[in-house]
């Protein structure tokens, strides 16, 4: 290995890293608020890169511009989800249920994909995903930009949403204390649904430069799921700035470890360092000490 | 509750009756084949749920058992010469025990997080089996190992098969029986129910849990052990199966979590379900809607799954037609009890 | 009489928050003792180092003579000490019967447990038993979950009594709970302190702590204020200035 290949490593992980955080902060948003994880996440994103697919090969439509389509989409499916499953689930045994609910409701998405596309590899195309860019002696395509930027805009505007404005300060408050909340006059159910609707919106946009950046197929979403969730875990489940910094790290780690060590085994490094920083701080590395009662 | 102990040893009975003819009367092998899958994951379901159902964890590791213990067999019958046949049948119990042991470690490490962090761990370990199966060399990578395979005629090979799983899962059941009635079985009911309180009242929380979970492994193992002799080869993605986690979570679920005959129930409509419409449609990935359709009905409809919803129905049904509920008040208080209650 | 469990200058922050200064208490071996204080003075942080729940930053619990500072609730619970929570906590889905056998395992090894069926037949009697003393035999096959507020907090009281624990630690036993339970749950504790249990009480209720109590500690700002008996805990005017002057009262 060279330095140069490191340091390919390095750029390419920091940009993909920002994928994986604007795919995350759906994940970590929802359990934020919801107190739930949400284990559809990954099939979400699949789903994404299938609707921009679609929405590309068969309409024509650009990639970024399709996100004007597939946004609200996914914005309604999560409203959807959230009002027809994750609200109705009881207190004494939500965590239990939740993971249940939301795997179910991961494996229909994977079927009616399977159904709908088969179970070929896809992956979307478009002028900048195969053109290229020179960088540091290496070719990259210019999506890998794109959509580190897009990532960016949208985890600012997720940001700005949460602490600047009324409608966060009503989400910060009834993920702090549901009853306080309320008492001060925020409606707590529509709060959860309109941030399971966000949560899943901005996961669109993550399906679609997934889909641009990665082949995929309709059973992509588990091992998305893993690698997703050992950066919320990791970055403190609830916080979005902590996962742009996971997701940064952990995928720069993996590329770095695919370098210097294997590329097969370059996928431990998520499960490893999960494993190894809940074993000594059990809230992740960036998590308060916001331990909730079970 | 006492008027229903001879409807249940009835149904025990009638159980274990089904169990053992159902392969003399439907013996086409398709349908034996069926048959055997289901009551590879009635095992795996019913085993699940002596710890998740129980404890309220809800694991979704267990693959790596399965995996491990479909490995070990495989693994043991190659190295160690054993000709295809009866003798490998011997190994099952080895199976077992191996993933018993690998269980020691990865529960140990789980078990230290709570709810939400024990979930990802438990996938985490998922992958990194899966990861392990494809990498090293012992394992064949992805092309797999393939165990002895006996020269039986298909309806024999699928009876043997049939009939050794079928002792499984009567061991594993009597188990999750016998767990569910004791005071451990008690303790991880209260730790399900508040795990700081439990702790409260002396039960030692760590070490009920890290039990109950090697003893839920066991079974998984053995029947991942059987399950790779039956098919003949051995692949990581198919040893190390996320959808598998969720399958076993999703029958337990559906039939009761927490419950004896719950998990039994689920898995027999569920991998029925799945197998046949393998069978049938070929290998569609349909199933995957019904059964994903299927599983949020009933969250919808009967919350609790399927059995505590049916009891919950039955009782209610008995106290509006027989006797009231008794009232609930501070009476019925006899006295006299109060000197021996301090009393040592 | 001697301190059958006491704490001795405890201190305990949370973050920047002094929830326990220097804190001390000690419970005379037979005796109902009460501790009260405003809130947040540190009344249930007090109960959580004493039972295993949190570790103090500095001083030492002793049960018995024993040191209990760096113990596990479990084995807090083993030696004779048993508690009640603020917020009733029960086994909810577990049945009234169920609550009660959790305790059981006290006097046995762990092992054993495995193989033994929940509640022998001389347990289930005992349990019983003590479901009557506490007026709740009837609803012993109900869910918990379905007992009314009053009924959880003799049923946790009850689930206690099954290990036989020689102290009680009863966290706010009467909030929330109507005048007919609070006299009830007056009569239990006095009967079971008079057959030997001694209790700590933390309460509101002052004229529950005052008619109980035969020792009341007032807690303030993390430390013990002032012990005596309830005439002279309530005839203290540093004890009046607490509960009226409010936080911004700097006399210490």
């Amino acid at each position: 290995m060279s330095a140069s290949s490191i340091a390919h490593a390095i750029v390419d992980g920091i940009l993909t890293g920002g994928v994986y955080a604007l795919m995350a902060a759906g994940l970590t948003l929802i359990f934020g608020v919801m107190d739930i994880i949400n284990i559809a996440q990954g099939a979400l994103v699949v789903l994404g890169a299938y609707m921009s697919y679609v929405l590309s090969a068969h309409l024509g439509i650009d990639l970024f511009l399709g996100l004007i389509i597939t946004i609200p989409a996914f914005f309604v499916l999560g409203v959807a989800i959230e009002w027809s499953f994750m609200r109705r689930l009881r207190e004494q045994d939500r965590v239990a249920m939740s993971i249940l609910v939301t795997y179910a409701v991961a494996i229909i998405i994977e079927g009616i994909l399977s159904v709908i596309f088969g179970v070929n590899v896809l992956q979307l195309h478009a002028s900048y995903v195969d053109s290229t860019f020179h960088l540091l002696g290496f070719y990259l395509p210019y999506i890998y930009v794109f959509g580190f930027v897009l990532a960016l805009v949208l985890l600012a505007a997720l940001y700005y949403v949460l602490y600047r404005t009324h409608f966060g300060r009503g989400v910060r408050g009834s993920l702090q204390n549901r009853t306080a909340a309320e008492l001060i006059g925020v409606n707590v159910d529509r709060v959860r649904m309109v941030s399971v609707g966000i949560g899943v919106a901005v996961t669109a946009a993550g399906g679609m430069v997934f889909g641009a950046t990665n082949a995929f197929t309709p059973s992509s979403g588990y091992d998305l799921i893993s690698r997703l969730l050992s950066i919320v875990i990791l970055a403190g489940l609830g916080s979005i700035g902590g996962a742009l910094v996971a997701a940064l790290f952990m995928v720069t780690l993996e590329d770095v470890v695919a370098v210097v060590w294997s590329p097969v085994w370059a996928t431990l490094v998520y499960y490893a360092s999960l494993i190894v920083v809940l074993s000594f701080r059990p809230n992740g590395l960036f998590g308060t000490a916001a331990v909730r009662a079970q | 509750m006492s008027a229903r102990a001879p409807v249940r040893a009835l149904l025990v009975v009638l159980g274990i009756v089904i169990l053992g003819v159902f392969p003399l009367v439907f013996s086409n092998p398709t349908t034996t084949s069926i048959a055997f899958f289901t009551v590879v994951f009635m095992v795996c379901a019913s085993a699940w749920n002596m710890f998740a159902g129980s404890s309220g964890y809800i694991a979704l590791g267990h693959a790596v058992y399965f995996g491990c213990g479909a490995y070990a067999l495989t693994l043991l019958a190659n190295h160690l010469g054993f000709a295809a046949g009866w003798g490998v049948f011997a190994l099952v119990p080895v199976a077992g025990i191996v993933a018993g042991l690998i269980a020691i470690p990865t529960g140990l490490i789980a078990l230290r997080a709570r709810r939400h962090t024990f979930v990802v761990i438990t996938i985490a370990f998922m992958f990194i089996f899966q990861l392990a199966a494809f990498n090293l060399g012992f394992t064949g990578g992805s092309s797999g190992l393939q165990p002895p395979t006996p020269l039986w005629s298909v309806k024999t090979y699928n009876d043997n098969f049939y009939y050794v799983i079928a002792l499984v899962l009567l061991a594993t059941v009597a188990l999750s029986w016998l767990v569910r009635r004791s005071r451990f079985g008690l303790q991880l009911l209260a730790i399900r129910d508040d795990e700081e309180r439990a702790r409260g009242l002396g039960v030692r929380v760590g070490r009920v849990k890290l039990t109950a979970f090697i003893l839920s492994a066991i079974p998984v193992g053995m029947a991942g052990g059987v399950y790779a002799y039956f098919l003949g080869q051995i692949f990581p993605q198919f040893a190390f199966d996320p959808l598998f986690d969720l399958s076993i979570a999703l029958m337990a679920f559906l039939g009761g979590l927490g419950t004896v005959a719950g998990p039994l129930l689920g898995a027999l409509v569920l991998e029925s379900l799945q197998q046949y419409f393998t069978v049938q449609y070929g290998a569609s990935q349909a199933y995957l809607i019904i059964y994903g359709a299927l599983f949020l009905v009933v969250v919808l409809l009967l919350p609790r799954g399927v059995i505590p919803s049916v009891e919950e129905l039955i009782s209610r049904w008995r106290s509006r037609s027989g006797a009231p509920e008794p009232e609930p008040g501070e009476t019925g208080r006899t006295g006299g009890g109060v000197v021996e209650a301090g009393a040592r | 009489m001697s301190a059958l469990i006491e704490a001795e200058s405890v201190s305990k922050a949370f973050g920047g928050l002094q929830a326990l200064s220097d804190c001390s208490l000690s419970v005379a071996k037979g005796s109902i003792a009460g501790l009260i204080g405003p809130n947040g003075s540190g009344k249930t942080t007090l109960f959580n180092v004493m039972t295993g729940y949190d570790r103090c930053s500095s001083g030492e619990v002793r049960f018995d003579g024993q040191s209990i500072t760096r113990s596990t609730p479990e084995r807090v619970f083993a030696l004779g000490v048993g508690r009640t929570f603020q917020i009733t906590r029960l086994f909810f889905r577990l049945t009234v019967l169920e609550n009660m056998l959790v305790a059981t395992q006290r006097h046995e090894g762990w092992t054993r447990s495995v193989a033994r069926r929940a509640g022998s037949a001389a347990e289930r009697a005992r349990a019983l038993e003590l479901l009557d003393f506490v007026g709740l035999s009837r609803l012993a096959r109900s869910p918990a979950g379905n007992l009314s507020y009053g009924q959880r907090k003799l049923l946790e009281l009850a689930s206690l009594l099954v290990a036989d624990p020689a102290v009680l630690l009863l966290d706010e036993p009467t909030a929330g709970v109507n005048p007919t339970l609070i006299k009830q749950l007056t009569e239990r504790i006095r009967e079971l302190n008079r057959a030997g249990k001694t209790f700590l009480v933390v309460e509101h209720n002052m004229e529950f702590v005052m008619g109980l109590c035969h020792e009341v500690t007032v807690l303030h700002q993390g430390r013990a204020l002032k012990s005596g008996t309830p005439e002279q805990v309530r005839a203290d005017p540093a004890v009046l200035d607490a509960y009226l002057g409010g936080a911004d009262d700097d006399n210490e």
